[in-house]
């Protein structure tokens, strides 16, 4: 059968991100696939040369808008590492609550763009009514929606007052009830079972070969997250379950996520009522010569950062590894052998994380059919269609 | 194995190849390694000890290139860091990208932002950088030049 290029890009259909693909399809089905990237480098590792120690959190938490926490997150880290410094325990316990809050509503908004693409808009809607909820429970804590600029070399800027607990702890608890429904709605569905499962598998082999990260290698098997591996922050001490499924396929990668949200409501919960208390910061003077490393499981697996300083306020090299660059690598084991009205959705079982626009126009390479992006999104929800129909 | 075994295994089993081991705290260790090594040690530490690699980063130390190749041991919670030492006139190391995927993105981002030459590589193409970009112009070296004229950019502080 003839081949034909679909090039999708440079604005990715569903999620966000700018980013072309080059999808080689024998009828409906993907024989080859190619990704080009770097549509949004902005150079951010040389920038934060130019900057110093207290700035570069800053810096780096305008890398993403959705987990904006979490390069802040690997960066303090990393400078504290330089020097081992040990950060006050309420500090740890601050660091945690905002850790884990993004982890909530970075999953609610998968979850219901992931709803939307399969053509389940009631998912897209409760899902990002709820997330509303985490939001104001970050702007409680943190003063701001996102972009908290809570994190400082050795400790956090801002402390948490009793009432403000008191009320978060409400906020959170509320969320429950319409979650147990979405979870309920997910799993229960046949229809989204037959869209999804064995969809887009990545094999536990291929997940340790590519080094995925977090819930991209967690549904296939493999146990690795850096909060149980190499505990910081206040991860040890609390009594939470690392969740890993068996298939690799998209419904695994859907329902990890909800179950990581409970995890994550017990782990904020938990930290929100133990609170010690004490200092917030352990007040550094300054940053020795020498290298420090530091990583935070982010919403999409683990952030690593690198810095080294040469004894000035500023580093000498920042290197900023986000969980998508390792993510990313892994459609062609996943899209290869799809069709195209499952390859939106594989795509975004990653949940690829650049930065945020949602365009896109892929046509086939005679110029004849061009599909939009909301066209390719209908593909995928009549596809959903037809099958609720057959159930 | 415990911290100590696989260090000791290491420093036995490659004991001409290591140059330096700076044992830094409980959770990181940094080894340096001569360059043309670098294949077995790396594949060594990713396949028989079961090691996550995490990430490489190229450094320009004005006098000499230098790249980390960061593992980690979830089962013993180890950071290990292989340090490699190029000479900037002669930036050729070989590749691992062909021993594992993981490696395949950011050795073509240290090609295209520091210049350096892996052999071996399967599929070296510009990952970041825009097409536009001129060949030879590597902006993560410390002697880079701002070489566009219209260019707004961030110049720091």
């Amino acid at each position: 059968m003839a081949k034909t290029i679909v090039p999708i890009g440079p604005y990715h259909p569903l999620q966000e991100e700018p980013e072309f693909f080059t999808l080689t399809v024998e009828g409906e089905k993907i024989v080859d696939i190619d990704v080009q990237v770097g549509y949004n480098h902005r150079g951010i590792e040389k920038l934060s040369e130019t900057k110093t120690f207290d700035q570069v959190p800053y810096v780096v938490e305008r890398i993403c808008g959705i987990c904006s926490t979490s390069h802040p997150f690997a960066c303090v880290q990393a400078i504290e590492d330089i020097d081992n410094v040990e950060v006050p325990e309420r500090a740890k316990y601050i660091r945690t609550i905002i850790g884990e809050g993004e982890r909530i509503h970075s999953h609610l908004l998968w979850l219901g763009l992931a709803g939307h693409f399969l053509g389940y808009n009631t998912v897209y809607m409760w899902a990002w009514k709820l997330r509303e909820e985490i939001l104001d429970t970050m702007e409680m804590l943190s003063g701001n929606r996102n972009n908290y600029g809570m994190f400082k070399p050795g400790g956090v800027r801002r402390d948490l007052t009793d009432d403000v607990i008191q009320a978060s702890l409400k906020k959170i608890d509320s969320i429950l009830p319409t979650l147990d429904m979405l979870k309920k709605a997910v799993i229960d569905d046949p229809v989204l079972h037959a869209r999804t499962k064995g969809v887009g598998v990545l094999t536990k082999e291929e997940a340790i070969d590519y080094s995925a990260l977090g819930p991209t290698a967690r549904p296939s098997g493999v146990a690795k997250d850096v909060r149980k591996d190499a505990p910081y922050a206040a991860y040890d001490q609390v009594d939470w379950d690392m969740i890993v499924l068996q298939n690799g396929d998209v419904f695994d990668k859907v329902v990890l996520r909800i179950l990581e949200m409970y995890e994550s409501h017990k782990i904020m919960k938990f930290c929100l009522t133990h609170l010690p208390p004490g200092e917030i910061d352990a007040n550094l003077k300054s940053i020795p010569p020498g290298e420090g490393i530091g990583a935070h499981e982010a919403p999409r697996g683990e952030v690593f950062h690198y810095i080294k300083s040469d004894g000035t306020n500023s580093p000498e090299r920042h290197k900023v590894r986000a969980p998508t660059f390792m993510n990313l690598p892994t459609y062609k084991s996943t899209v290869v052998g799809e069709t195209i009205s499952d390859a939106t959705i594989i795509l975004a079982a990653i949940d690829p994380c650049y930065c945020c626009t949602e365009r896109m126009a892929a046509r086939d390479t005679k110029g004849k059919k061009v599909y939009s992006g909301e066209e390719l999104v209908k593909l995928s929800q009549e596809k959903t269609k037809k099958l609720r129909k057959q159930v | 194995m415990t911290r100590e075994e696989v260090l000791n295994d290491l420093k036995e089993r490659f004991k001409d190849d290591i140059v330096e081991v700076f044992d830094k705290s409980e959770h990181r260790v940094y080894i340096e390694i001569k360059p043309e090594a670098l294949v077995g040690v790396a594949v060594y530490i990713f396949k028989d000890l079961e090691a996550r690699f995490n990430i490489a980063s190229g450094t320009d130390m004005r006098h000499y290139m230098e790249i980390l190749y960061h593992f980690t041991l979830e089962r013993i919670n180890l950071l290990v860091s292989l340090r490699v030492k190029l000479p900037m006139d002669k930036l050729v190391i070989d590749s691992l990208a062909p021993h594992f995927k993981a490696a395949n993105w950011i050795e073509r981002e240290m090609n295209e932002m520091l210049g350096i030459e892996f052999t071996g590589h399967p599929d070296m193409r510009r990952l970041l950088l825009p097409d536009e970009w001129p060949e030879g112009v590597y902006p993560l070296r410390s002697d880079y030049e701002e070489w566009d004229e219209e260019a707004i950019r961030d110049r720091g502080l």
